[in-house]
């Protein structure tokens, strides 16, 4: 026991007087989730656009008002020509244009139908997409008040209800994805770094000539990372009840059962890492490349998992942090229990065994 | 019951490390491996701190063979790599305090053994490791091997790098440490530190050269040596290089050692040929020879 604490008091010293750890331990999870939570985000908000009125009249001029007074786009220019579209584009200044068609509104009565062409800059495809989806709508609520008062024979009226996320607000997304990032980055990286620079430094050669036991080395230097991470997941939480108003609808106490064994995944992962790389470098290219990556891309954070060709889809499952998600999701959005995170949580158990049972094999208890 | 070698080989790939090397060194022995860079010496350390595996022979430490037994080895030893490998963002305290707790002791119950060395350090004692000098961070180390009272202490080239003063400082303690029964098997390059030891191993491309006293092994060097010194030592050594009686050469401080072919030398037939190579100044005496020279004859 004392040797334990006097081990991780030693730990602590090492990450206390190291500004690098200590900046990747505590600014960068706070740096990443203020960063992921004002400045990327999928939502638009006032979206510079052009409108190009061929027609001129009440209903256009209607439309436009409308689009005006919503907090998606504001209206930067108003162009003549159609030729003038192309070289707005090419400016850069727009990232959308709507035409109108000659004679709109006399269409719209005499015919009962009028064209409106909504031009957008896919250069962001998702952006594009997202802004015709929303000049759409503000179309189709204005078509329904038309409607009003005449009366269509059938109607299918879709009511969509956006559940868990009524607003689609991107941070809720986010939160268990920089969450998961962080604590995987944290834990595994920071202790297989920290576990190799003993062997860089030739004082892993002064441990192995001693009694303690390979488990208590490592013991005593996850130990740290552990209570660290804890911390750190506690920030997070915090950051996003407070700052980004996201909610923990389920137990804060099993989101923090899931979070701890999340975090002895990573340090397992991390631990593993160190056995297989000599110096520091490697591991932290091992764990940036090798987790990082994989971690953001794959584990359903930004891009979703279903939308993956088959393959990926398969590798995703071998992926720790796509089941962290699934949990923390759960539980803050959804506010389920564990009965309906049995899976996700035994499977992580699994992972957990599976990386420990790695590291003990490959352990080395002398050089080379 | 000290430390046992026997027929120990070890290569890295190609190269051979070790070969077949024998030596035993007795309880509390102050025991020296002698050689150059590249000799070997730090993997027969590592073979017998059990971190190595040799691929032939035995070894045994205190009675504990280094394979089977090596976890009774690394709770009675005390090991000092020749690297600095303590922690240099921790104080010289916090070091010493984090080996004593890992061995299972504290400072105050072995301070006894290390007072000698720590009360030089003791004024630093909140100085980072990192930061002390050259031969403190050797009197650090050596408390540090010592904390947990080992009976078996291994120094690889614990003077490597260390001011000529703290250089005599270190083996003065060395010395007092083996009054106190401690085994001590030290390697080193110096050969003037060789004859501070009980008893020497010469090594020398895995292979070792000579074992005896110090004494002794200066008395395996048959030929009368010379110091020969002139006004140009550069022109000097290669006029005596290309000398045809020349038996070895080789610049010793401000001398030149040198030894002749022949059973009988003439000294006065050296000096004119000397001269006659236009140097001046030219001193030749008999002198005795040392450790180093018996090295270089043996690694001849």
């Amino acid at each position: 026991m004392k040797r334990f604490v006097g081990s991780v008091r030693k730990e602590f010293y090492h990450i206390f007087r190291d500004r690098r750890s200590l900046f990747i331990l505590f600014g960068m999870p706070i740096v990443q989730i203020l960063l992921f939570g004002f400045a990327i985000t999928n939502e638009i908000n006032n979206v510079d656009i052009a409108i190009l009125d061929q027609s001129n009249d009440v209903t256009s001029k209607e439309i436009i008002n409308k689009i005006a007074a919503s907090k998606h786009f504001s209206i930067l220019d108003i162009i003549q020509q159609e030729s003038s579209i192309e070289s707005i584009f090419k400016k850069g200044k727009v990232k959308a244009v709507l035409q109108f068609e000659n004679n709109f509104g006399r269409h719209l009565i005499k015919e009962k139908q009028a064209t409106v062409q909504i031009l957008t800059d896919a250069t962001d495809p998702n952006m594009a997409n997202t802004i015709s989806n929303y000049i759409s709508s503000i179309l189709k609520n204005y078509q329904q008040e038309l409607n009003n008062t005449v009366s269509i024979d059938y109607q299918i009226v879709p009511q969509s209800r956006m559940v868990y996320n009524a607003e689609l607000k991107s941070v809720y997304m986010f939160v268990p994805g920089v969450m998961t990032v962080i604590l995987m980055l944290v834990s595994a990286m920071m202790t297989s770094i920290s576990i190799t620079r003993e062997k860089e430094q030739g004082t892993m050669e002064i441990l192995l000539v001693s009694p303690l036991k390979p488990f208590q080395v490592i013991i005593g230097k996850v130990f740290p990372y552990i209570f660290l991470s804890v911390i750190n997941a506690i920030v997070i939480v915090l950051l996003s009840i407070f700052i980004f108003n996201v909610p923990v609808k389920g137990s804060l106490f099993l989101l923090g059962f899931e979070s701890i064994l999340f975090i002895i995944t990573s340090l397992a992962l991390g631990i593993l890492i160190s056995t297989i790389s000599s110096t520091q470098q490697t591991a932290m290219m091992i764990s940036l490349m090798g987790l990082m990556l994989p971690t953001i891309l794959l584990s359903g954070f930004i891009f979703p998992i279903s939308s993956m060709p088959l393959p990926l889809q398969g590798i995703s499952n071998i992926i720790p942090a796509k089941w962290f998600i699934i949990i923390v999701k759960g539980i803050m959005l959804k506010g389920v229990g564990i009965g309906f995170l049995l899976k996700e949580t035994l499977i992580l158990f699994a992972m957990t065994l599976v990386f420990m049972g790695i590291s003990v094999k490959k352990y080395k208890i002398r050089l080379e | 019951m000290g430390i046992l070698v026997k027929n120990i080989s070890k290569s890295y790939g190609k190269v051979t490390a070790l070969s077949n090397i024998s030596l035993d060194v007795k309880p509390g022995e102050l025991y020296g491996l002698i050689g150059p860079d590249g000799a070997g010496k730090t993997t027969l350390f590592r073979i017998l701190t059990t971190l190595l595996i040799a691929d032939k022979g035995q070894a045994t430490v205190t009675g504990f063979d280094v394979l089977s037994d090596y976890k009774s080895i690394r709770n009675s030893v005390g090991y000092m790599p020749g690297r600095f490998s303590l922690y240099q963002d921790l104080t010289v305290e916090e070091n010493l305090n984090f080996f004593a707790t890992i061995f299972g002791t504290s400072i105050a119950e072995n301070y006894d053994l290390i007072k000698d060395i720590y009360v030089q350090i003791e004024p630093f004692k909140n100085r980072r490791a990192g930061k002390l000098s050259g031969g403190m961070k050797q009197k650090l180390a050596l408390s540090c091997a010592l904390i947990h009272k080992p009976k078996v202490l291994f120094l690889d080239e614990p003077t490597t790098g260390v001011d000529p003063v703290s250089r005599k400082e270190f083996w003065e303690m060395l010395k007092r440490l083996q009054q106190k029964g401690i085994t001590i098997l030290v390697s080193t390059p110096y050969m003037d530190e060789a004859a501070l030891c009980d008893r020497i191993a010469l090594i020398q491309g895995g292979k070792i050269l000579e074992i005896d006293i110090p004494k002794a092994i200066v008395g395996h060097f048959l030929k009368p040596l010379y110091n020969i010194s002139a006004s140009n030592m550069y022109s000097l050594i290669t006029s005596l290089t290309h000398y045809e009686h020349t038996y070895s050469v080789f610049p010793f401080g401000e001398f030149v050692h040198y030894t002749d072919k022949r059973e009988a030398m003439n000294v006065e037939e050296i000096k004119s040929y000397l001269v006659q190579q236009g140097l001046t100044n030219i001193h030749i005496e008999l002198t005795q020879p040392t450790i180093e020279d018996t090295f270089m004859e043996l690694a001849k």
